[in-house]
């Protein structure tokens, strides 16, 4: 299925793009799977998702756990821990 | 109810904004309110400008559903959230939460409720610049144990 992450602040920075649209493998539809599947990128992914920091996602605007699932033309987005107020 | 919820680079002007709440909630005999601001110094030393990053579309969203939260759970009359973005200066404001209602507890409440929810919740960023170069303000333990204080016994 084809979808479009976004990235954020510090992993914006790390990944060096903001945005992507990707298509993936079949299996690939929870975020946990999906963190796995870009690790396979190469050192920095892997780095980015191996948990020595918090990589927070969001599906459609809402913020959800690893166990989340996307569909189909969904935007999902990673980003650090947020820091507003 | 009356609720209003911005994102916006520009400053705003806390008086006229008090005032338009007060104008849209009449019945309200307390009105609360806090302003972050941006702090000049940092552990690394003194800061001079301060950049917000945010996920437009999702910021909208998650401060709609904070007050939203907040109006369910505290008789309130009325609401106003600002939250700015892009580049800041040293001192300059960066969030008001205000809050109206019949007698001040709820208010109050409700602008701490806001407040701790906001800053574990809402998609901001703080990038600190200064005599130190720039790092990325990292995420407090305490402002998560603060929100936790508002979970609600099962």
């Amino acid at each position: 299925m084809k979808i479009t992450i976004l990235y954020f602040a510090r992993i914006k920075e790390v990944v060096n793009y903001s945005s992507e649209d990707v298509v993936l493998p079949e299996e690939v539809e929870t975020i946990i799977a999906l963190k796995s599947w870009l690790s396979g990128r190469g050192a920095t992914w892997q780095k980015l998702f191996d948990g020595s920091g918090v990589v927070r996602a969001a599906i459609n605007h809402e913020l959800v756990d690893d166990m989340a699932t996307f569909d189909e033309g969904d935007e999902v987005a990673f980003f650090p821990p947020v820091t507003g107020g | 109810m009356y609720l209003k919820v911005s994102v916006q680079p520009g400053d705003f002007d806390v008086g006229a904004e008090l005032q338009q709440l007060r104008a849209a909630t009449p019945q309200a005999g307390a009105l609360v309110n806090f302003v972050g601001l941006v702090r000049d110094v940092s552990t690394d030393g003194q800061v001079s400008e301060m950049v917000i990053e945010h996920y437009p579309g999702m910021t909208e969203k998650a401060l709609q559903q904070i007050a939203q939260q907040a109006m369910q759970r505290w008789p309130l009359l009325g609401i106003r959230l600002i939250h700015r973005v892009g580049s800041l200066t040293a001192q300059a404001q960066i969030v008001l939460v205000a809050a109206t209602s019949l007698h001040r507890q709820a208010a109050f409440e409700a602008c701490a409720f806001m407040m701790d929810y906001l800053k574990t919740e809402a998609p901001f960023w703080k990038k600190e610049v200064g005599d130190f170069g720039q790092h990325w303000v990292e995420a407090r333990a305490s402002d998560e144990q603060a929100k936790q204080q508002w979970k609600l016994p099962k």
